[in-house]
């Protein structure tokens, strides 16, 4: 080891700020949020919080509580979620391992036919017409089937599953395991992380769509929390033109709960995947 | 001859019934959902009412696309598309590589992961809850922006309602969501450099900083040119949702993009084949680009082999 150069030395001194600068930047809207929604609406109206809430109190909390639009749009979110993240998982997988079985008669057309739409795709008019041609709109089918299988994500798997070394499903095969019992007992459990990278990426597109919500539900009770929200948002914009200012305590602060109430889930559970997701875009960047 | 590899296959088929089965759900999903609007198209090309038949009534040929390339109003948004795409481009994409360079230079592993895990959270946020952060916060009256500016110059500034500034809140915004995770990618390049060019280069004499220079930046490159071919071919792709999010009718001349616009023209006047040859144009320029870029790919690939 050569002796460090004076010069470097200053360099991790900068740099140690400039990523001390990073995480202030990145942190500081999201922690303003939610000081925000712990605050009172004079605080908030005088424009003085930060990091910290001014004025405590929990008020919007407690209204939300017993808001039954909120909780029913929740309990949507949820449903959408976990269904759309169980059919998403099920048809990639299975598309993905047939995808990845050497034997497969015309695999190079479908990978051709799968791969050609991550490059070209119908657009907006015609998926709606699609959906609304199938009598979907105003049902949950509209939010979960459109998009179960996210072409990007099933060559994710596949790729993950071509590394499955052979050896295994052959002699399982040998013992007289049919392809089904292959899949779930010997590929399907040598292939968690992949799972797991797979979960979080659907489960995290569904929870955070709107979009999908937002031209397929008008039945006000299958709406999504992210259409409750954007809801509020497009309303603050319309009532004065820019802002929320004329609006009463709960309408000014029911925007940073409704944020804060929306993302708390995922920011608790991303952190501890990180091994997972990481390894998943990585696969994907090799054989994209 | 043809007959006889047609039963041969079929016979293969019904043996490995079990292995085909698998391919029928996401085979019919891929051609309901993904194939079915590209058919779905053909209505920029026949006249379709909505309500009526699935894909119209009667052909009328090249009538739309006339019809939009002499609308003023879309050579504003191709134009808006074009300057969001680019801008984003030039903007967002040095700035991952960098923050990844920089975070490999920080030798602690928990401060480092701190920070890694940290510059992950805004890319799990919805777009939805991005836009009311973004809104909230340039707000005049609410807005931790303005309330510095006020403190500074005493004014405040309706940042939503100016044209001038939807494109920096666009592309600012979006470094601020994504810098984290497109960094992903640089870091596991600059993880996989191998320590003995480091080490050979140390005891050629030469410094970190060089080391940076010769060693790192070139170990990287590879990842950085197809990183950079890749969003060229997706260049038109911007942020639709988050446009729709954040633009209002003051600010269209510099916010309206081009699938916001034939949003518009099908849900508020229903003309749906017109949209949908603007979509369809869209589609057809963005796979050239990605054909374009592809062979880009193959001409890099080639040459970085040496």
């Amino acid at each position: 080891m050569i002796i460090k150069s004076k010069g470097y030395k200053t360099f991790r001194v900068i740099n140690v700020f400039i990523m001390l600068l990073v995480i202030v930047i990145t942190l500081f809207p999201v922690l303003n949020i939610l000081a925000k929604s712990f605050s009172d609406l004079k605080n908030l109206t005088q424009n003085t919080v930060s990091i910290i809430p001014k004025g405590f109190n929990v008020d919007t909390y407690k209204t939300i509580m017993g808001d039954m639009d909120f909780w029913n749009d929740y309990k949507n979110t949820v449903i959408y979620t976990v269904l759309g993240t169980i059919i998403s998982l099920v048809m990639t997988t299975m598309f993905a391992y047939a995808l990845s079985v050497p034997r497969l008669m015309g695999k190079k057309f479908l990978t051709a036919f799968v791969v050609f739409t991550m490059f070209f795709n119908g657009g907006i008019i015609p998926n709606y017409m699609i959906v609304n041609g199938l009598h979907m709109r105003n049902t949950v089918w509209a939010i979960v089937v459109p998009g179960a299988i996210s072409t990007f994500n099933l060559i994710v798997m596949r790729t993950f599953f071509e590394g499955i070394p052979k050896e295994l499903e052959e002699a399982a095969s040998i013992d007289g395991m049919n392809t089904y019992g292959i899949l779930m007992r010997i590929i399907i459990p040598l292939s968690k992380p992949i799972i797991a990278t797979m979960v979080l990426f659907y489960a995290v597109g569904m929870w955070n769509s709107w979009f999908s919500a937002f031209l397929y539900l008008d039945h006000t009770e299958l709406l999504p929390v992210t259409i409750y929200l954007r809801n509020l948002i497009a309303g603050a914009m319309s009532a004065t033109g820019a802002d929320a200012d004329s609006l009463g305590t709960v309408s000014v602060n029911i925007k940073y709960v409704t944020i804060v109430l929306t993302s708390v889930p995922i920011l608790c559970v991303y952190p501890f995947l990180q091994k997972y997701f990481v390894q998943g875009v990585m696969i994907g960047s090799v054989k994209g | 001859m043809q007959k006889k590899s047609f039963t041969r296959n079929v016979k293969r088929i019904a043996k490995d019934w079990q292995l085909y089965s698998l391919l029928i759900l996401p085979v019919l999903y891929y051609v309901i959902f993904k194939y079915g609007p590209m058919i779905g198209n053909v209505i920029a090309f026949r006249k379709y009412v909505p309500g009526g038949p699935w894909l119209g009534t009667k052909w009328v040929g090249l009538k739309y696309f006339k019809m939009f390339v002499t609308d003023p109003a879309f050579w504003n948004v191709f134009r808006n598309t074009l300057v969001i795409s680019v801008s984003s481009l030039v903007f967002s994409f040095p700035i991952p590589i960098i923050f990844a360079l920089l975070l490999n230079e920080v030798k602690n592993v928990f401060f480092k992961r701190t920070i890694q895990t940290i510059s992950y959270l805004p890319h799990f946020l919805s777009i939805v809850v991005v836009a009311g952060m973004i809104i909230d916060f340039l707000s005049p009256s609410v807005g931790f922006v303005n309330q510095v500016l006020k403190q500074l110059t005493g004014h405040t500034i309706q940042f939503m309602q100016i044209s001038s500034y939807f494109v920096p809140i666009y592309v600012i915004s979006g470094i601020w969501q994504e810098m984290g995770w497109g960094a992903i990618l640089y870091l596991a390049a600059l993880t996989n450099i191998n320590t003995e060019l480091y080490e050979a280069a140390e005891i050629d004499g030469a410094g970190r900083w060089k080391q940076t220079l010769h060693v790192t930046i070139p170990g990287i490159m590879p990842t950085v040119a197809i990183l950079f071919i890749l969003n060229l071919g997706n260049l038109l792709n911007v942020g639709f949702e988050k446009v729709l999010l954040l633009y209002n009718p003051a600010i269209y001349d510099t916010s309206d993009v081009i699938s916001t616009y034939l949003y518009r023209i099908a849900f508020t006047t229903n003309s749906f084949s017109y949209a949908t040859a603007i979509g369809l144009f869209e589609s057809v320029i963005g796979l050239a680009l990605v054909i374009g870029s592809n062979k880009l790919t193959k001409k890099f690939a080639e040459t970085s082999l040496w």
